[in-house]
């Protein structure tokens, strides 16, 4: 797998860190490329991703939804079948295992919705550690019982009431505790964002994702013509994408319009935000006419976030990827449609490549295909979705 | 010579070490940052450290984050910051440094935000989340124009220690504990190591300024001790602006700046 120099997607990523984290970095890539093609730690990993995690996760041609639209046939790469219900745990595991081999006592990861705090509380369950997870204050409200997850499987929940107490502001904290606890703390970041090596790291800890849709779709003498995911951070979007980009694929990552790109009132950074810099890294963000980071919103808190990988910002730039976004509105449609055509609860965040799926299929010839990776289950999003239902009610 | 240079030679003549004071601007709000500026010069600060508030102030503890918070609140805009300057530099020729996040001036462009700064009466930039290696650009647009002070961290190894000196002018700022600004750890040895470490390393070429949790006069005697050639206090300014009404914070403000100048006095 390609490794970038300098840790730069063209002039995307690099280290924007305070002085007291060089070293940290610096030890950590230094540990990653030691192990990352270590045949032993490899053998332990995939031993863990496949009976731990539950890899290889199946490929699922959704064939009563691609007949329901008529168009091209729609393949879900089910991630949501992982323990713990999220691609995150490709990731945690991953990464756990590293600081485990680094001899890191203490752990500590950020988390929006929660999926990725509990990924870690689970990992690091598994290979007796104790994570500290840092959650913005108001989405420890949104997501109370991923929080109760958590302390379950062993992990503190820090809320962080700084700022706009959502992921960004957990994603801060993180940081200023790792500032702190330099020495004895390995920093578990949850999404192909932050400064080198974490972008690259994530990203080739999720690329069992799209490395197994490439073989899952020779089996079936398929080759993939669309590949679609969502993207908040990118991570599961990175993992389906980079495998897959030297192909002649389309691939689109899908971002949160929350109410409308002009609503002001979305997540959509890389269809409407500006470069810049924020957690380490030069990419897309969403700022004001002054540099200040803005609020976010989606209906998912896994979308919730201001900025985006670098690589995916690469892949906008060079066009390699495109990036469209779908409204709360188009993503509750097709969370309601993929439950009642297939009997499969998406997380809302995952409902975001749906959406744009069911544009895409409609418009395709039935010989086509058509991958979507489904990132996670939706049974966390049901309370969220009866209240929209409950606020919405239409016909 | 730049003013910061300036600065140090003169008190080097003197005897004296540098005193270095943060706040943040337009925390409460317009009328007490330059009723506290008054008082830092009144007490005899050597050099000013003027924050501009960013969104997302990760290297900050909570007093500074709050303060930020509250400046942003208030409406402190680029344009507005730069008017502010342009009214310190009338009334007194202190060197200003400006502390505030890589992205404020990346979004402006560094040229033009660098620009704008330096003519508004700013001697030299403090950005926490810049790191050498991302410098390139930055240092191309301050080059003989405005001083970059780069932040060295106890961790910080020698090799590293020269290219930063190298990037660096006006001061290094030596971070004194693993943590975040304003946050009260008491003196630690490996602090002290740091400074005599740095000070080793950079042989004199650029003096050593130390930050993060000074608050006391006491801190600042003992860091002087240790060889630091100047202190810079900030989180403990903002708790004492908090609490002190507008009509005394000139002479409040004076007052402690008056107890921290001492110290820096051989």
């Amino acid at each position: 797998m390609k490794y970038p120099k300098n840790g730069k997607f063209g002039e995307f990523g690099g280290k924007f860190i305070p002085e007291t984290l060089v070293p940290a970095v610096e030890e950590l890539e230094e540990n990653y490329l030691k192990f990352k093609n270590n045949k032993e730690f490899k053998k332990e990993l995939d031993y863990y991703l496949k009976v731990y995690a539950g890899r290889p996760t199946p490929l699922y041609y959704a064939k009563n939804l691609s007949e329901k639209l008529g168009g091209a046939r729609i393949y879900l790469k089910r991630e949501d079948l992982l323990h713990g219900g999220a691609h995150k745990i490709n990731n945690t595991l991953g990464q756990a295992l590293l600081a485990k081999k680094m001899k890191k006592k203490r752990i500590i990861a950020e988390t929006g919705a929660g999926q990725h705090g509990v990924a870690t509380a689970m990992a690091c369950a598994a290979l007796g550690m104790k994570a500290e997870v840092y959650m913005g204050y108001k989405d420890t409200i949104r997501q109370k019982l991923n929080v109760f997850r958590m302390n379950l499987l062993g992990s503190q929940v820090h809320p962080v009431k700084s700022g706009s107490k959502t992921l960004k502001d957990a994603i801060n904290e993180a940081i200023r505790d790792w500032i702190t606890n330099v020495e004895t703390t390995y920093y578990l970041l949850g999404s192909a964002v932050g400064p080198h090596p974490y972008p690259v790291m994530v990203r080739d800890f999720q690329s069992v994702i799209g490395n197994e849709i490439k073989s899952q779709m020779k089996k079936i003498n398929r080759t993939p013509d669309n590949v679609i995911a969502c993207v908040g951070g990118g991570s599961n979007a990175i993992g389906t994408f980079y495998p897959l980009v030297d192909t002649n694929a389309e691939i689109i990552g899908v971002e949160a319009a929350g109410h409308g790109i002009k609503s002001n009132k979305h997540s959509a950074t890389l269809s409407a935000g500006s470069k810049g810099v924020l957690h380490g890294m030069m990419t897309y963000l969403l700022q004001d006419d002054e540099g200040q980071i803005t609020e976010t919103h989606s209906i998912s808190a896994g979308l919730d976030y201001p900025g985006v990988g670098p690589e995916h910002s690469y892949f906008k730039d060079t066009k390699r990827v495109k990036y469209h976004a779908a409204t709360d509105t188009e993503v509750i449609d097709a969370f309601l449609m993929l439950t009642r055509t297939e009997g499969i609860i998406p997380a809302l965040e995952s409902a975001h490549a749906i959406a744009e799926a069911i544009k895409v299929a409609k418009k395709g010839k039935k010989s086509e295909s058509i991958v979507v990776t489904l990132s996670g289950r939706g049974d966390k999003d049901v309370e969220e979705v009866q209240n929209y239902l409950n606020k919405n009610v239409k016909d | 010579m730049s003013r910061i240079k300036e600065k140090f030679t003169e008190l080097n003549a003197r005897n004296q070490k540098a005193l270095i004071s943060y706040i943040m601007t337009g925390y409460p709000n317009e009328k007490s940052t330059l009723a506290t500026v008054r008082g830092l010069v009144k007490g005899g600060v050597d050099i000013i450290e003027l924050g501009f508030p960013f969104s997302d102030p990760l290297a900050d503890g909570p007093v500074i984050q709050n303060a930020s918070t509250i400046s942003l609140e208030k409406g402190t805009k680029i344009s507005k910051f730069f008017n502010i300057v342009k009214k310190i530099r009338k009334e007194t020729d202190i060197p200003l440094v400006l502390m505030t996040y890589t992205n404020i001036l990346y979004h402006k462009g560094f040229s033009k935000f660098i620009t704008d700064a330096k003519k508004a009466g700013i001697d030299g930039f403090i950005l926490p989340d810049m790191s050498i290696e991302e410098s390139k650009e930055y240092l191309k647009a301050t080059k003989n124009y405005a001083d970059t002070i780069f932040l060295i961290s106890p961790n910080t190894n020698k090799t590293r220690i020269d290219k930063i000196a190298k990037a660096s002018s006006g001061f290094l700022y030596l971070v004194a504990v693993f943590g975040t600004t304003g946050v009260k750890t008491g003196i630690k040895k490996y602090t002290l190591d740091a400074i005599k470490k740095v000070k080793k390393q950079t042989k004199g070429k650029i003096p050593v300024g130390i930050g993060f949790g000074v608050s006391t006069p006491e801190d600042v005697k003992k860091y002087i001790k240790a060889g630091a050639d100047a202190v810079i206090v900030g989180s403990a300014y903002l708790k004492l602006i908090e609490k002190t009404p507008e009509k005394q914070l000139e002479s409040k403000i004076s007052s402690f700046t008056k107890q921290l100048k001492k110290e820096t006095i051989l």
